[in-house]
């Protein structure tokens, strides 16, 4: 038995925050990150088979999602003509190395604050992941949807001290995962 | 009573334990701490070297979530993303 399991069901809720967070630096344009998270959920499904349960879930789902990015850049650039690509790289470098170079630096100078801001919002849901579902659930329901406590509390079923209890040690779980690189 | 003891009584009314301070500081993250209860606060910060420190993580971690760039998947486009996972899965 694989020690990391894929549970497809929990894709979105668990994943979708991250990969949008690696995915709208790199092509930066909302509906063309979203498609590519959909189709990469699709071919984790698809392929789902051949997770062996080496690399985390996440882990995965990123190296499909990196796939489906090359790919994205690759249509483009065979819909511009490969033109743009030999006088971009006269010494003859091949398409491929090219593609990967532009999905892997940022593509300009002032690119640079994004790209650090990016690996916070990975950062952050990255840590997300490591509190219980429920806990994640509601931290996150409080902290970053801007939902009240009272709705919150409805629909969990559990009183305002409750909420706040939970609130209190994800706030803290969510600092000392934080801690290292980014406080 | 004398000046002195009133401002005593005054300030042991404001005394806090740690746990009841830390509350109020989670609260302030959400601005859902009275005024009252942030002068408390404040009260306790002063002498509290743990709290303070409490306190800096709390309001850093606020901070960090709500830098613009930190981007969200709005509960609309999930749903979307799950029909089209749903569909594929029921195919
Ligand atoms: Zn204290």
């Amino acid at each position: 038995m694989p020690i990391n399991l894929l549970n497809p069901n929990l894709w979105v809720d668990k994943y979708s925050d991250y990969l949008y967070n690696y995915t709208i630096v790199r092509v930066n344009n909302h509906e063309i990150a979203q498609d590519l998270i959909s189709e990469t959920f699709l071919a984790g499904l698809k392929s789902k088979d051949n997770f062996k349960g080496e690399a985390t879930e996440r882990t995965w789902l990123i190296s499909i999602l990196k796939r489906k990015i090359i790919d994205h850049y690759r249509k483009i650039n065979s819909n511009k003509g490969k033109a743009e690509i030999r006088v971009t790289y006269s010494d003859g470098e091949s398409e491929g190395d090219w593609l990967e170079e532009r999905i892997s630096d940022p593509y300009d100078k002032t690119a640079e604050d994004t790209m650090e801001n990016e690996e916070l919002g990975m950062a952050i849901f990255g840590c997300l992941e490591g509190l219980a579902e429920k806990q994640a659930a509601i931290f996150r329901k409080k902290t970053i949807d801007g939902i009240d406590t009272e709705t919150i509390c409805n629909e969990y079923n559990i009183t305002p001290s409750n909420l706040w209890v939970i609130i209190h040690r994800a706030r803290k779980a969510m600092a000392d995962c934080l801690e290292k690189s980014w406080f | 009573m004398s000046g002195e003891k009133l401002v005593l009584v005054e300030f042991m009314s404001f005394k806090l334990e740690c746990d009841k301070a830390n509350h109020i500081c989670d609260k302030n993250q959400y601005k859902e701490a009275t005024f009252r209860e942030k002068v408390r606060l404040i009260f306790h910060l002063i002498y509290c070297r743990a709290c303070r420190k409490y306190t800096a993580r709390n309001n850093k971690l606020t901070k960090l979530i709500k830098t613009p760039d930190v981007k969200t998947v709005s509960a609309e486009d999930k749903s979307i993303l799950k029909e089209r996972l749903q569909k594929e899965t029921t195919e």
